[in-house]
C-alpha cells in the first residue's frame, strides 16, 4: 500500500500547512491592525504579545455550540461550509510549494484551479439560501455577482501568463522563471506583465471577498453576510476557507508572476528546502499585501464593484492580453 | 421567522416580482444604537424606509418633572445626548439661569465655553469615526477615538468624569479648572491639527470614500429647514445658519471663527460627503475658539454665583444653545412655589435630523442608506429621551 500512503501524506501536507498558516496569519492580522490602529492587539495569551491568542479563540470555536435555525435547510446548512473550505483546500493539491513537492503534477494545474476555486460560489450561494435569512441571502448574492464577475478578469489575465509560458503546469511555470530576479515573469513584455499583475491581484482581492471588496461580509450593512447564522466549527470553517484563500491567490501571484520557488538571487540559497522557504514568504507576502490594504481602505459598493469589474478592469485585461498576444507572435 | 414571498408563475410569462420589508436593528451594527428601520426594498434598492424609536425611552420628561429641585435634573440630562453631555447641561443650566436672571461670572462663562467646544470636538471625532466604519474603513475610527480619549482625560482630571459630567451647575460649576489643565490644554491644541490631518488623508479625501458619500443623500435646504434641520445637517445644506453666531450665548460673541457650510465640493450641495466635511471643518473652528478663550480666561470664584435654593420664579423659558448635533433647547415652566420644574421639554436635535431620514434615503440602495444614517449622526439616548 506504499502509493496510497504517499497520496495520503500528500494530502495532509497542504492540510497541516493550511492549518499552521491559518492560526499564524490570525494572529498576524490582529497584530498588523492593532498597530495600524494604534493599538496594541493581543498582549496576554501565552506570553510574548499573545502568541496563544489564536489557539484559544480555535479550542473556543470547537467548544461551541452548532446552532441550526429552525426554518434552515438543515442539509446545505450544514454541507455549505464544507463545500467552500473543501473547494479552497482542493485547490492547494496544485500548488507547487518546491522544486520537489507538489500533491499533484498536474498538467493544467491553474486549470484545475481556477475551476476548483469555482466550487466556492456554489458553497456560499447554498449557505445563503440554507440559513433562512434576508441578509444572509442578500450576503450571498452579492457574493456571488463579485466572485463570477471577478472571475473573468483573473482568468484573462492568468491567460495572459500562460501565453508567455505556453503551459498550464505551475511546475513548469516555475522552471521557466529559474536563474534570478530578472527571470520573473512580471519583468517580461515590460510594462504590460506588470499590469497584468495588477489586475490580478486587483480581482484576487474581489474573489476572497477582502477589503475594499468586502461587499458580501460588509458588517455594517449586511451584518456578517452569508455566514450571519453560523455558530462554532461550521463558522471557523468559512473563517478557514477565508485565509486559505487569501493565501492561494498569493501563491498564484508569486508562481505566475514573482518566480514561485525560485530564489531571487539565481543559485544562490536555492534548492528544495530554500524553495520551501521562498514560496512561503512570497505569498504571505501578498497576504500582508492584502491586510495592509484591509486597513486602510473604506468598502466600495455593490454597483461601483461591478463598475470596476466589467468597465475597468475586463477592458484593460483584454487590451493587455491582445498586445502582449502580438508582441509574442511577432518576437 | 421571516420567509420570502416566492411566487410560483410561470418565468417565460411576466414574472410577477415584490417588494420585500427587511428589518434593519434595532441590533445592528449600523443603526447607532437601538434605532430600528422598517426598509422595504426592491432588491437591493430603497422604496421606503420606516424608522421605528422609542427603544431607549426613559422618560427624562416626566422624570424632570418629579425630582424634588432643578440640580436633580442635571445628571439626566447628560444621559439625553451622551456623547456630547457638556453639551446638554449647558443648555438646560443656561435655560435654568434664565429663568431665574443669574448673572454667572466671567471665568464661569469661560469655562463652560470651553468645555462645550473640547466636547464638540470629542462628539464630532465620534461622529466622523463611526461614519468611517460604517463605510468598512476600521482605522479612522481608532484614530479619531485616541484623540476622543485626550478631551476626555482633560475632562476627566477637571470633574472626575469621563462621559457624563454633571460639571456644569446652575449658577457656575462643580469645580474650577485644575492646576495642570492649562498644560494639558495646549498640548492637545498642538497635537490635534496634525492628527485632524492625518485622518483626512486616510479618510475624507480618499478617492473610495469620496465615490461612496459624494451626490448620496442630498439634503436640498429648502426640505432641510422645512424639517427643522439643525446643526451640521442644515449647514450641509449650504444654510449658514449657527446659533453661536446668530443668537449668541455666553461669551460666544467674543470671538472670531467661521461657520463652515457645503459647498458641494466632491458632489452636490448637501450630500453626505458636505454634512461629513462640515463637521471635520467644525472642528477646526472650535479650536480656534478654545485658543482665543484659554487666552482671554479672566480670573475668579466659579462658586460665587451658585444659588443657595433654586426656586424660579413663575413663568416659563425657552433656550436654546448650538450643541454638536445641532440646535437643543429646553422650554422650562417652573410654578413658582415649588423647587421642581412644572414641565421640561427638550427639543432634541437628533430627533428632528431623524426625521429627514425618509425624505432623503428613497432610491438609494441599502448600502447608501448606512452612509445616509451615518451623516445625520443620531444618538439614540437623545432622540428617544
Amino acid at each position: 500500500m506504499p502509493e496510497i500512503l504517499n497520496m495520503l501524506i500528500a494530502s495532509l501536507i497542504p492540510l497541516l500547512f493550511i492549518l499552521t498558516y491559518a492560526i499564524v496569519i490570525l494572529w498576524v492580522e490582529i497584530k498588523v491592525a492593532s498597530h495600524v490602529q494604534d493599538r496594541l492587539g493581543y498582549m496576554y495569551t501565552g506570553g510574548f504579545h499573545g502568541w496563544a491568542q489564536p489557539i484559544a479563540d480555535l479550542v473556543k470555536l470547537l467548544t461551541k455550540e452548532h446552532i441550526t435555525p429552525v426554518s434552515a435547510d438543515k442539509i446545505l446548512f450544514t454541507l455549505a461550509p464544507i463545500i467552500v473550505f473543501a473547494s479552497s483546500y482542493a485547490a492547494y493539491a496544485a500548488l507547487p510549494f518546491t522544486s520537489t513537492f507538489i500533491a499533484s503534477n498536474l498538467n493544467v494545474g491553474i486549470f484545475y484551479i481556477i475551476a476548483i476555486t469555482s466550487f466556492v460560489v456554489i458553497g456560499i450561494l447554498m449557505a445563503g439560501w440554507a440559513s433562512n435569512n434576508k441578509y444572509s441571502l442578500f450576503g450571498a448574492m452579492r457574493s456571488v455577482a463579485q466572485i463570477v464577475s471577478y472571475e473573468i478578469p483573473t482568468a484573462l489575465s492568468i491567460l495572459t501568463v500562460i501565453i508567455v509560458t505556453g503551459t498550464l503546469n505551475l511546475q513548469e511555470i516555475c522552471e521557466m522563471q529559474k536563474g534570478g530576479i530578472f527571470n520573473w515573469i512580471i519583468f517580461k513584455y515590460p510594462p504590460f506583465m506588470f499590469i497584468t499583475f495588477l489586475i490580478y491581484f486587483t480581482a484576487s482581492l474581489a474573489e476572497v471577498n477582502r477589503t475594499p471588496f468586502d461587499i458580501p461580509e460588509a458588517e455594517s450593512e449586511l451584518v456578517a453576510g452569508y455566514h450571519t447564522e453560523y455558530t462554532g466549527m461550521k463558522f471557523a470553517m468559512f473563517y478557514l476557507a477565508e485565509y486559505a484563500n487569501m493565501f492561494l491567490v498569493s501563491g498564484i501571484s508569486a508562481i505566475l508572476f514573482f518566480g514561485g520557488w525560485n530564489s531571487p538571487f539565481g543559485e544562490f540559497l536555492s534548492g528544495p528546502v530554500w524553495g520551501v522557504f521562498w514560496f512561503v514568504s512570497k505569498g504571505l507576502f501578498f497576504v500582508f499585501l492584502q491586510i495592509m490594504l484591509r486597513w486602510t481602505l473604506p468598502r466600495l459598493r455593490v454597483d461601483q464593484l461591478m463598475y470596476v469589474s466589467w468597465k475597468v478592469l475586463t477592458p484593460i485585461s483584454f487590451v493587455n492580453i491582445m498586445i502582449v498576444g502580438l508582441w509574442a507572435i511577432l518576437k | 421567522m421571516a420567509t420570502f414571498e416566492i411566487t410560483t408563475r410561470s418565468v417565460k410569462g411576466d414574472l410577477k416580482t415584490d417588494t420585500m420589508i427587511l428589518n434593519m436593528g434595532p441590533q445592528h451594527p449600523s443603526t447607532h444604537g437601538v434605532l430600528r428601520l422598517e426598509l422595504v426594498v426592491d432588491g437591493e434598492i430603497i422604496v421606503d424606509v420606516i424608522p421605528h424609536i422609542g427603544y431607549l425611552h426613559r422618560c427624562f420628561e416626566k422624570h424632570a418633572e418629579q425630582m424634588t429641585n432643578y440640580q436633580q435634573v442635571i445628571p439626566y440630562v447628560d444621559r439625553m445626548d451622551y456623547v456630547a453631555a457638556m453639551g446638554n447641561e449647558l443648555a438646560y443650566v443656561l435655560a435654568v439661569e434664565r429663568l431665574m436672571g443669574i448673572e454667572v461670572p466671567e471665568r464661569v462663562q469661560y469655562i463652560r465655553v470651553i468645555m462645550a467646544e473640547l466636547q464638540r470636538i470629542a462628539s464630532h471625532l465620534l461622529a466622523i469615526g463611526t461614519y468611517g466604519l460604517d463605510l468598512g474603513a476600521f482605522t479612522p475610527f481608532l484614530w479619531c477615538f485616541r484623540e476622543r480619549e485626550k478631551i476626555l482625560d482633560l475632562f476627566e482630571i477637571t470633574c472626575g468624569a469621563r462621559l457624563l459630567y454633571n460639571y456644569i451647575w446652575i449658577g457656575g460649576l462643580s469645580h474650577d479648572l485644575p492646576s495642570e489643565f492649562g498644560k494639558k490644554l495646549k498640548e492637545f491644541l498642538k497635537t490635534f491639527p496634525k492628527a485632524l490631518k492625518e485622518i483626512n488623508d486616510l479618510l475624507t479625501f480618499n478617492k473610495i470614500f469620496i465615490d461612496r458619500t459624494a451626490n448620496i443623500g442630498v439634503l436640498p435646504a429648502d426640505v432641510a429647514i422645512n424639517y427643522g434641520c439643525s446643526g451640521p445637517m442644515l449647514r450641509g445644506s449650504g444654510v449658514k445658519f449657527d446659533l453661536r453666531k446668530n443668537e449668541p450665548y455666553l461669551v460666544y460673541d467674543r470671538f472670531e471663527f467661521d461657520i463652515p457650510v457645503g459647498e458641494g465640493k466632491m458632489g452636490t450641495v448637501g450630500d453626505c460627503w458636505d454634512r461629513y466635511y462640515v463637521r471635520v471643518r467644525e472642528m477646526e473652528e472650535s479650536l480656534k475658539i478654545i485658543e482665543q478663550a484659554w487666552e482671554q480666561l479672566p480670573p475668579g470664584d466659579v462658586h460665587s454665583a451658585i444659588p443657595k435654593k433654586v426656586r424660579p420664579p413663575q413663568g416659563e423659558v425657552y433656550f436654546r444653545t448650538e450643541n454638536p448635533r445641532g440646535e437643543l433647547g429646553f422650554y422650562i415652566i417652573s410654578d413658582g412655589h415649588t423647587s421642581s420644574p412644572f414641565r421640561v421639554k427638550a427639543r432634541a436635535p437628533s430627533f428632528v435630523n431623524l426625521s429627514v431620514l425618509p425624505e432623503i434615503s428613497k432610491g438609494y440602495m441599502i448600502a447608501d442608506l448606512v452612509a445616509i444614517l451615518g451623516s445625520v449622526d443620531i444618538v439614540l439616548g437623545e432622540v428617544d429621551r
